[in-house]
C-alpha cells in the first residue's frame, strides 16, 4: 500500500503548509502480536495531538515509528514533510523525542547533559553550551544545573529530559507519557512547561493514560486501543458522542446499588451502569435539574439512602468508557485511593510490559 | 557520514563516559581491587606452591611471571564493562535519545569502546605500581614495554566490541555480567597467564597454547623482559609468534563484531 511515495522535494515543499506529522496505514506486528493494525494519523502545523489509550494500546509504538526507531512493517509516515524510512537522519535534525524514562544521564550534571546533547545535534560547542544555559533557565534548573541529575527529583529529571528535546529547538516535538510516575506537583508543572512550548508554536505530538492530560492539553485527540485509532477529535467532540450530561449517585448501602439502578433506569436516555466499587451508578441523562429532583424523589420514596449526588458534564473517562467497554486503566491512579482494589485489580491489560 | 563527523560525536560520547570515573571513583577502585587482590593472592598464597614449577624455582621469580598473566586477565574483564554500559544504557533510554538524534550512528559504540580502552589504561596503572610494590620490574626497553601494554590494550579493545554487541542484544545488565564471567573466567584460567603451560593435563594444554589470553600473557611477559631464564621454548605457532597471533586475533574480532554490533545498536530498542 502507498507505494507512490512523494519525493523529498515535494515533500518538503509540501510541509511548508501541510500538516507536520502524517502516518498512513502503520502497521507493527512483533511475532504474533500486532502492536498496529493500520495507524492513520494527522497532526497539522503547531497543534497538539494527544495520543489516548491504555498501556499495550500502540502509543509507544506508534511514537518509535515516527521518531524513526523503529521501521514499521507496513505503511508510510512522514514528520516535518520528510519520508521518516527513507531519510530517518533528516527527520531526526527536525524533530524533539522525550520517552517515558528520563532518559537522562545520571553521572552528569544538567547542564552537561543538553551540552552533550547540543554537540551530538551539531549545534557546536559554543552554541551548545549557549543553548544549555537558556533551556535551564526556561526549566527552571538553573539551581542545579551544575549538580548530577542523579540528585534531582523525578520532576527535574523529566523536565531536564524534556528540555533535552528542545536543545536543537525543533519544529515537531514527540512526548510519550510525559507525566507517568509523576507526583500531581510535578504533573501540574510539567503541564505549565508543555502548555508554555505550544504556545509558542511548536507542533507536539503527546501520549498519554490520563485522560485529563489529553482534555487539557491536545486541541484533537486519537483515541487508540488494540493498535487501531477508535475514535478521534476534539474532547468536546468526543464527549457528544458519549451523549450529555450524567446522573450520578452513590448509594450508602451497597447491596441497595442494583435496586437504586432499576429505581433510576426510567429516567435516563440511556442504560444506567454500576460501579460496584464505588457504590454509584450512572446515568445518561438530559433535562438538567429536574432529572435531580426526580431521581431524589424516586430513591426517597424506596428508602434508599444516599451519600452522594450529583449531575456531571462527562469526562473523557466516559469516553474511554463508551468506546471500549471497559475503563481507561489509569483511573485508579489519578485519585487519592489507588490501592490494590482498584480497577487495576479487576483490568487485566494493566500489567506493566517493562 | 563523513569521517569527522563519527569522530566529533565519538569524542562527545566517549568524554560523558568518562566523566562517570570522575563523578564515580568507586568504580575505578572496585575494578582494579580485584586485580590487586589477585596479585598478593597469587604472590603470596599460591607462589610458593607454583613457584617451585617454574624454571626460575622462586616466589620472586614467580612475581615477575604472574604479573602479564594478571595484566591479561583484568583488561579482559574490564571490557567486559562496555556490554554492561551499554545494556544499561538501553535500559535507560539513553540510546532511545541518541538513536533520536541526527549523530552518527557508529558514534555511541565507537565512543564507549573508546572510554573503556581509556579506564583500561588507568587499571593498568594503577596494577602496575601494584606489581613495582611486591617486586615485579620490566626488564626490557621502554619501546618494548610500551608494546607489551599495547597488545594488552588493543586485545582488550577487540573484546570490548565483542561485548558492545552483547549488550546491545542481551535483556540486561546483569545477564551481561553472567555471561561474560561464564565465558571469560575459564579463558583466562586454561591459559599461561597463572601458571606454567607445561603443568597442563594434555587437551587443556593444547587449549591453552591457542588460546588467545595465552598469546597475550606471553607477548606482555616477553616484552616485558619477564621469562624467567631457562624456560623452554613454547611449542605452539601461537605462542612462537604471541604478538602477531594476537593482533591476527584482535583483527578478525574487530572485522566480525564492529560491524555486528552497529547493526545491532540500529535495531536496540528500550526495554
Amino acid at each position: 500500500m502507498w507505494d507512490l511515495g512523494p519525493t523529498v522535494a515535494d515533500v518538503e515543499t509540501n510541509a511548508a503548509k501541510g500538516p507536520a506529522v502524517v502516518a498512513r496505514g502503520l502497521v507493527k506486528r512483533y511475532g504474533k502480536v500486532t502492536a498496529l493494525a493500520g495507524v492513520d494519523l494527522d497532526v497539522p502545523k503547531g497543534t497538539v495531538l494527544g495520543l489516548l489509550g491504555p498501556n499495550g494500546a500502540g502509543k509507544t509504538t506508534t511514537v518509535r515509528i515516527l521518531s524513526t526507531l523503529l521501521k514499521p512493517d507496513e505503511g508510510t509516515a512522514s514528520v516535518a514533510g520528510v519520508d521518516v524510512a527513507r531519510h530517518p537522519r533528516e527527520v531526526r535534525r527536525r524533530i524533539g523525542l522525550s520517552g517515558q524514562y528520563a532518559a537522562v544521564d545520571e553521572y552528569l550534571t544538567g547542564y552537561e547533559n543538553l551540552v552533550m546533547i547540543g554537540r551530538l545535534y551539531h549545534l557546536g560547542r559554543a552554541r551548545a553550551k549557549a543553548r544549555a544555559r537558556e533551556l535551564l533557565a526556561q526549566f527552571r534548573l538553573e539551581d542545579a544545573a551544575d549538580r548530577p541529575s542523579r540528585t534531582y527529583s523525578g520532576g527535574m529529571r523529566r523536565r531536564l529530559d524534556l528540555a533535552g528535546a528542545l536543545v536543537a529547538d525543533p519544529p515537531v516535538l514527540f512526548l510519550d507519557e510525559p507525566t507517568t510516575g509523576l507526583d500531581p506537583r510535578g504533573r501540574t508543572e510539567m503541564w505549565e512547561v508543555i502548555q508554555g512550548l505550544v504556545a509558542g508554536g511548536t507542533t507536539l505530538l503527546l501520549t498519554t493514560q490520563y485522560l485529563e492530560e489529553a482534555d487539557r492539553l491536545a486541541n484533537t485527540i486519537v483515541v487508540i486501543d488494540h493498535g487501531r485509532v477508535i475514535a478521534q477529535g476534539t474532547a468536546d467532540e468526543l464527549k457528544a458522542q458519549v451523549g450529555g450530561d450524567r446522573l450520578e449517585v452513590t448509594v450508602r448501602d451497597a447491596a441497595r446499588v442494583g435496586e437504586a439502578a432499576s429505581l433510576l433506569a426510567p429516567i435516563g436516555v440511556g442504560e444506567p451502569t454500576v460501579d460496584e466499587h464505588r457504590r454509584a451508578v450512572l446515568l445518561p441523562v438530559s433535562g438538567g435539574s429536574a432529572v435531580l429532583t426526580d431521581a431524589l424523589r424516586r430513591l426517597d420514596a424506596a428508602g434508599v439512602v444516599i451519600d452522594d449526588v450529583g449531575l456531571r458534564r462527562p469526562t473523557l473517562d466516559d469516553v474511554f468508557l463508551a468506546l471500549t467497554g471497559r475503563p481507561a486503566e489509569e483511573h485508579e491512579d489519578a485519585s487519592d485511593d489507588g490501592a490494590a482494589s482498584g480497577p487495576a485489580a479487576r483490568t487485566p491489560q494493566k500489567e506493566t510490559v517493562r | 557520514m563523513r569521517v569527522p563527523t563519527v569522530i566529533a560525536d565519538a569524542d562527545v560520547v566517549a568524554r560523558r563516559n568518562l566523566i562517570k570515573i570522575k563523578r564515580v571513583p568507586d568504580l575505578l577502585v572496585f575494578t582494579t581491587l580485584q586485580p590487586i587482590m589477585f596479585v598478593l593472592l597469587f604472590a603470596y598464597v599460591f607462589g610458593g606452591a607454583i613457584g617451585g614449577s617454574l624454571a626460575g624455582q622462586n616466589s620472586l621469580a614467580y612475581r615477575e611471571f604472574l604479573m602479564a598473566g594478571i595484566f591479561a586477565q583484568t583488561v579482559v574483564f574490564g571490557a567486559t564493562i562496555t556490554g554492561y554500559a551499554l545494556a544499561e544504557d538501553v535500559r535507560k533510554g539513553i540510546i532511545d535519545r541518541f538513536r533520536s538524534l541526527p549523530m552518527a550512528p557508529s558514534a555511541v559504540l565507537t565512543g564507549r569502546t573508546f572510554s573503556d580502552v581509556m579506564n583500561n589504561v588507568l587499571v593498568l596503572i594503577v596494577m602496575s605500581l601494584t606489581g613495582l610494590l611486591v617486586g615485579w620490574r620490566i626488564r626490557s626497553s621502554i619501546g618494548e614495554a610500551v608494546l607489551g601494554y599495547l597488545v594488552l590494550l588493543i586485545f582488550a579493545y577487540a573484546i570490548s566490541w565483542i561485548m558492545a554487541w552483547v549488550g546491545m542484544l542481551v535483556p540486561s545488565p546483569e545477564v551481561v555480567n553472567n555471561a561474560a564471567f561464564i565465558i571469560i573466567f575459564p579463558l583466562t584460567f586454561i591459559a599461561n597467564t597463572f601458571v606454567p603451560l607445561e603443568t597442563l593435563p594434555g587437551p587443556l594444554q593444547t587449549f591453552a597454547d591457542w588460546n588467545p589470553v595465552s598469546s597475550v600473557t606471553q607477548a606482555a611477559r616477553e616484552l616485558f623482559g619477564n621469562v624467567p631464564p631457562g624456560t623452554p621454548e613454547p611449542t605452539s605457532w601461537a605462542l612462537q609468534n604471541p604478538a602477531l597471533y594476537t593482533f591476527i586475533w584482535a583483527g578478525v574480532i574487530l572485522l566480525i563484531f564492529v560491524p555486528l554490533a552497529n547493526a545491532q545498536y540500529r535495531r536496540a530498542a528500550s526495554r
